[in-house]
């Protein structure tokens, strides 16, 4: 019951104005839009109540704070100090007076109201144009009171969406590898979390190794690879239940899997004899299909999001390169020709991009590249880096970062971090213990 | 007197086996690289007397080494003679690259050690493959040195 629940979509008050207030994406964080997050107003009987259910003193101040710190980590929103705000939550969500905003330099204003009806949660949110002095968006849901943080993402994302125009990804969630222990034996467990760090859960024990999660399209599944029993083969988890099954009856291990943009395959790659190639299976007739066929190392595979092409990596040049190919394996073509080894090619969600990872000269970049190999860009360079995961929206990568240890081989720490494609706003992504290889989930509502 | 002349002698004992650590030491960052493959002892077991059980690769590379080959065959000439005992070669790579091609390069190096060992007379369905890629390394140092210890095959004792 994690991605099914009671949301409802109340009331949709037509927009009436157009999108005055414009925040310059192509430009990363270099002017955040500032805008003010007025805590929604809460009445003192649905606050008792939220009280007693959520242990939660204000939830309108907490759904609100989820906002703030959603718009400040997108780097292209500045939300400002509460200290200066005039007008009490209640009176600015009724009407705002526009010049007290303006006075603290706000451009845009989010008020609401959250209200406790029949044992579930009503949160009614407005956007407001400060300098036009006019409301740019009302919305109003009902879910169950536990839903609460997600009631704060998802007004994100329609903030996001109004005052961008790009869609949000606010409301997602990441799996990831938690790590522990000597760098010679880490223990690894699979965990997923809220794509702002909360509501963090282990989905394995530990007990054996485990790697590389990527969500189904619809986040209900997980493809990993396991080595329990010491057979590392590719794996597949059901998040609510918790039922997991290999995939595919191998006689060797599978590696590096991803699932097509439709949800009906998964592909992966399979090793025998020294020579790993990629092959694609249906998980509904369980039918396998080869889909490299060379004495090289073919790896790392991701389908275009139109499902018709594949990006892999193969060192069948001598190196490790970026290639892509059509979904059927034909049309082999190498895209990487800059100097050093290129490796996990992904496909953006837009279509247009491949993000990848670079070794050159001892350095790890992260970088993007049109998918004829055309304007590489690289956004992060350190001593180790790699895999990076898009956000939803193709706006943000997510990926991990290992230290390097010191002459005693102490030191050594894995973390989670992102970037804006437009190479500002690098951040760490706390995690409760120390992580690895990121995948960012879809819109978990839409 | 007597107590003297034993501090004296502890003295230079001490004294020469800080000289004789500082050789050693020396050794290890020079002596134990030869065109990028670890040639040194530091990680080493050993099956039976004389029969070390790990073979090292160059940074990328699965091609056995001179040394290397001579200790296979002496595997090989071990599991001739103990022919109940099957092995499990396990592949690992340094940290120096991405996860996932380190796990295929990991079976690739295990796979050229068995495939010398095959052709030395051990039967296949004795060995079977398995790779760590990066992800179990000997050396937690990020160094050339114990990156060179990491990159390996080793052949372990499965029964």
């Amino acid at each position: 019951m994690l991605f099914r629940y009671l949301f409802i979509l109340l009331t949709l008050f037509p927009l009436k104005t157009f999108a005055l207030i414009e925040v310059d994406i192509t430009r990363g964080n270099l002017n955040p839009l500032p805008v003010a997050v007025s805590p929604l107003s809460i009445e003192e009987e649905s606050k008792n109540n939220f009280k007693k259910i959520l242990d939660i003193d204000n939830l309108g101040s907490e759904i609100s704070a989820v906002v703030e710190n959603n718009l400040r980590q997108s780097g292209l929103f500045n939300p400002l100090s509460k200290n200066a705000f005039l007008q009490k939550p209640d009176i600015a969500n009724l009407k705002p007076r526009f010049e007290d905003w303006n006075l603290i330099k706000a451009q845009a204003l989010i008020t609401g109201k959250v209200t406790f009806v029949d044992e579930k949660l009503r949160v009614e949110f407005r956007l407001w144009d400060v300098l036009a002095g006019k409301e740019m968006m009302a919305l109003a849901f009902t879910t169950v009171p536990s839903n609460w943080r997600r009631v704060g993402h998802i007004i994100t994302d329609k903030v996001y969406e109004r005052l961008t125009g790009e869609n949000g990804y606010f409301d997602t969630r990441i799996i990831y590898v938690s790590e522990k222990g000597p760098k010679t034996n880490r223990i690894k467990k699979l965990a997923i979390m809220d794509q702002d760090g909360f509501n963090n859960k282990y989905l394995t024990l530990g007990n054996e190794l485990v790697l590389t999660p990527r969500f189904s399209p619809t986040n209900q599944m997980v493809t990993y690879l396991s080595y329990f029993r010491n057979l590392p083969r590719v794996y597949l988890l059901d998040i609510e239940t918790g039922l997991q099954e290999v995939v595919g009856d191998f006689p060797g291990m599978t590696f590096a899997p991803r699932f097509s943009p439709d949800g009906k395959k998964i592909i992966m790659s399979f090793a025998k004899d020294g020579n790993s190639d990629i092959y694609t299976m249906d998980l509904e007739n369980r039918i396998v299909e080869r889909i490299t066929n060379h004495p090289s190392i073919d790896t790392s595979p991701s389908f275009s999001p139109d499902g018709k092409y594949i990006t892999f990596n193969s060192d069948r040049s001598g190196y490790q390169q970026i290639y892509i190919m059509s979904k059927n394996g034909k049309d082999v073509k190498r895209i990487s020709f800059g100097n050093g080894l290129y490796g996990t090619p992904v496909w953006s969600p837009r279509g247009d991009l491949i993000a990848f990872t670079k070794l050159h000269k001892g350095k790890f970049y992260i970088g993007v590249m049109r998918t004829d190999g055309t304007g590489e860009r690289l956004l992060t360079e350190n001593f180790y880096q790699e895999a990076p995961s898009w956000s939803p929206n193709g706006r943000v990568l997510i990926f991990y970062r290992e230290t390097k240890t010191n002459s005693k081989g102490e030191g050594f720490s894995a973390k989670l971090w992102s970037i804006d494609l437009t190479g500002y706003n690098e951040k760490m992504v706390e995690t409760e213990t120390d992580a690895s290889d990121p995948s960012w989930s879809s819109l978990l509502s839409n | 007197m007597n107590l003297r002349k034993t501090l004296k002698n502890g003295f230079l004992v001490l004294l020469a086996s800080l000289v004789l650590t500082a050789c050693a030491t020396q050794k290890t960052t020079t002596g134990q690289l030869q065109s990028d493959v670890y040639t040194g002892s530091d990680s080493v077991e050993y099956l039976a007397s004389g029969v070390a059980d790990r073979v090292f690769f160059a940074t990328n590379e699965t091609v056995l080494t001179t040394a290397s080959r001579e200790t296979l065959r002496k595997q090989a000439a071990w599991l001739r003679k103990n022919s109940k005992i099957t092995v499990v070669l396990e592949g690992h790579a340094d940290e120096r690259g991405t996860r996932e091609y380190n796990l295929a390069l990991g079976e690739r190096r295990a796979n050229s050690a068995k495939d010398y060992l095959l052709t030395y007379g051990v039967s296949s369905d004795r060995i079977s493959v398995l790779s760590y890629g990066k992800e179990r390394p000997v050396d937690s140092g990020s160094n050339p040195l114990a990156w060179s210890k990491n990159r390996r095959s080793v052949t372990v004792k499965a029964n």
